[in-house]
């Protein structure tokens, strides 16, 4: 069968058009992410036992599970209980849900490290429990885990691919759409591939310059 | 080759790291039998020097040769893999952490490299261990790891393990600067007992006492240059340079 | 309220199922680690072009999406000639995947044993492959299984990308059963706790190993 590339380019658009919508889900979902593990690791470090439960069998189930489980479980999940979502925001709402519960690992571990002595001064200083945490705890602790979790955004930039299997027209959905006109599954997987290769070391390099920032700022 | 010959001699050495010169044109000889500290400040160039002579920080010019064999030959890679090794099994090095083989008993630390390159048999390793061990009086501790051996019975059994490989020379570096002050001596001892055997040492070492008592020569380098040599009751009593009286001034304390 | 009847009847199935997973598991492990170790050695190597050619895996595996990977491999592999089924596909695909995350798993323990173990084995006079295969390797080995243990517990759940090429595993057919009896939660918690037995017994061996060879 061999290969022909010449049909790449008459599909350009659709690619390049995946490749924004594969950037606004990672960005979309990256957010999600990132507010929901700063509330779900304060959250599973303050909350009283009977809160903390329900959230500890979330993040279990979660850690335990296949990305690509969880997706089929929120699009049909919601479905079944009446909500329909569009793919695209059940596709955020998975791929956010799923790396909040990471990002609030890496947050946890932070907070304690944090904690101890800090806390101490700013209750001290007569500031009460929320907001020695708002003012002064959580802040230091976000800053000290922002290296680990940009690798893990890196990591949902590549995960954001399953979510073509739910139906959102991103990268990996548009180059399929292509082979199903063309028959080239080889060189549209390839394109996709270089396309997700270039984002990533675009947010490699933005990664390496927030830590060197962070870095300097100490 | 004739007595005239030097046991260990270094000409010309000479390292750079970059721009930073640590050697700078050192030339010195070491006879058979003989015991020689260096001493000086860190980052004198003193380990360096002691880590040139097995090439293990290879010059950047210059020539060591032990009795009359040139140890840090240009070769291609295989052929000077082969020479270093065989060099490297007539010189034994004492490590300042002793870098004992953590997975490997204080038997399999001494015992390894006989077995690998001289294929010797399981009982004549198994002698050799027990003979090595009781020399620094560690067989107690035979088949201890090593995680479970004070500092001083490390270093004992570092030089139980480099004298296994029956070495013509030994190299210590600082091997006894990563000790508590209370374990010293034991290892001091053991040093002092291998003199007696006129084992043939390089000692770099930052105890004035112990060079003083032990060492038939002391070299005083700083900046990267052997700034006075001579046997210990001239250099610590009656020091020629200036460097080296002001250095012995902080460092003698309670030295004679 | 979920459907026990439902799970009760279907459940042989995602048992089968969860067999094909782990025979995927157990084969990808084996397959990643061989190029992890290949990866490392190239890494590690004291020849400039395998070291480029190590990190130019280790970049271009971790740098585009495992799935995108497997699509290439199963879909555009005929183009060029590689004809797999989608169980080979599956194991190729996602073993040369984790092999690129396992290389710097097993590049990082190996780098992490202090340079002096390798100096005092030179100094005895072994040589740099003696020195590396009976001070470092022993050492490094110890070193990597909770780490590797993090890669395989990744892989684990990474199986579940084969669903999308059609191999009948636990995903696949947790996805099928939804479309056949609209119960998602259900066969979500079915095929979910099986993957999680299945990390669970393999986590745990993991910790046994680590705990019996760990140095003091």
């Amino acid at each position: 069968m061999g290969l022909d590339f010449s049909v790449v380019p008459g599909w350009m658009d659709t690619i390049l058009l995946g490749v924004v919508w594969t950037i606004a889900i990672t960005v979309s979902a990256a957010a999600l992410s990132f507010v929901g593990g700063i509330l779900l690791a304060v959250i599973a470090l303050y909350a009283p036992w009977i809160v903390r439960q329900p959230f500890r069998l979330f993040a279990w189930l979660f850690m335990g599970t296949p990305l690509l489980l969880q997706l089929f479980l929120i699009y049909f999940g919601l479905i079944q209980i009446g909500i329909d979502l569009p793919a695209f925001v059940a596709g955020v709402v998975g791929l956010g849900l799923h790396f909040a519960v990471y990002n609030s690992e890496l947050i946890q571990t932070a907070i304690i490290a944090v904690d101890t002595g800090q806390m101490e001064a700013a209750r001290t200083l007569g500031l009460s429990r929320t907001q020695a945490l708002r003012k002064v705890v959580v802040p230091q602790a976000v800053r000290d885990v922002i290296p680990p979790i940009g690798n893990n955004m890196i990591a949902l930039l590549k995960d954001s691919a399953l979510v073509s299997v739910i139906g959102v027209t991103e990268l990996t959905l548009s180059a399929q759409l292509a082979i199903g006109r063309t028959y080239r599954p080889f060189e549209f997987y390839l394109v996709a591939a270089v396309c997700y290769y270039v984002i990533n070391l675009g947010m490699e390099a933005v990664l390496r310059r927030i830590e060197r920032r962070i870095a300097l700022s100490r | 080759m004739s007595d005239a010959q030097p046991f260990v001699e270094i000409r010309h050495a000479r390292k750079n790291y970059g721009y930073i010169e640590v050697l700078k044109d050192i030339s010195l000889t070491v006879e058979r039998g003989q015991i020689v500290a260096i001493i000086g400040p860190s980052g004198s160039g003193k380990s360096t020097l002691l880590r040139a002579i097995n090439d293990l920080d290879p010059l950047t010019e210059g020539e060591v040769l032990l009795e009359g064999v040139q140890v840090n030959k240009t070769l291609p890679h295989r052929q000077y893999e082969k020479h270093i090794n065989e060099m490297r099994e007539h010189i034994g090095m004492v490590f300042q952490h002793f870098n004992l083989f953590p997975h490997l008993t204080v038997r399999e630390n001494v015992t390894m490299a006989p077995k690998l390159l001289k294929g010797i048999s399981k009982a004549e390793a198994d002698a050799l261990a027990e003979e090595q061990l009781a020399h620094v009086g560690l067989l107690d501790r035979i088949d201890y790891y090593p995680s479970r051996l004070s500092g001083g019975q490390k270093q004992r059994c570092a030089i139980a393990r480099a004298l296994a490989m029956k070495p013509k020379l030994m190299l210590f570096d600082e091997a006894t600067s990563a000790l508590d002050p209370e374990l010293v001596e034991e290892v001091n001892l053991v040093m002092k007992k291998l003199a007696e055997e006129h084992m043939t040492m390089i000692i770099v070492t930052h105890e004035m006492d112990f060079a003083a008592s032990v060492c038939d020569r002391v070299l005083f380098m700083d900046q990267g240059y052997v700034v006075e040599e001579g046997p210990p009751e001239v250099v610590f009593r009656n020091p020629k340079e200036a460097r080296t009286r002001e250095f012995l001034r902080k460092h003698l304390g309670d030295a004679t | 309220m979920l459907d026990f009847d439902l799970m009760l009847r279907i459940y042989p199935f995602f048992l089968q199922a969860a067999w094909v997973t782990i025979q995927l598991s157990i084969l990808t492990t084996i397959l990643g680690l061989i190029c992890g170790s290949l990866g490392a050695a190239a890494r590690l190597s004291r020849h400039g072009y395998l070291r480029m050619i190590g990190a130019t895996y280790v970049s271009l595996f971790r740098g585009t999406p495992a799935l995108i990977q497997l699509f290439l491999l199963y879909f555009g592999g005929p183009q060029v000639g590689i004809q797999l089924d989608a169980f080979e596909a599956g194991v190729i695909g996602l073993g040369v995947n984790i092999g690129a995350y396992m290389t710097e798993t097993m590049r990082g323990s190996i780098i992490a044993i202090d340079k002096g173990q390798a100096e005092a084995a030179r100094t005895l006079g072994l040589s740099s492959y003696q020195a590396f295969r009976n001070v470092v390797l022993p050492q490094a080995l110890r070193l990597m299984i909770r780490p590797l243990g993090v890669n395989i517990n990744a892989l684990i759940k990474g199986t579940a990308l084969v669903a999308a090429i059609s191999v009948v595993e636990l995903t696949y057919t947790a996805q099928r059963y939804i479309g056949s009896t609209y119960k998602p939660f259900e066969m979500f918690l079915l095929s979910g706790l099986l993957y999680m037995v299945i990390i669970y017994v393999v986590g745990k061996g993991i910790t046994y190993l680590d705990r019996k060879v760990r140095l003091t």
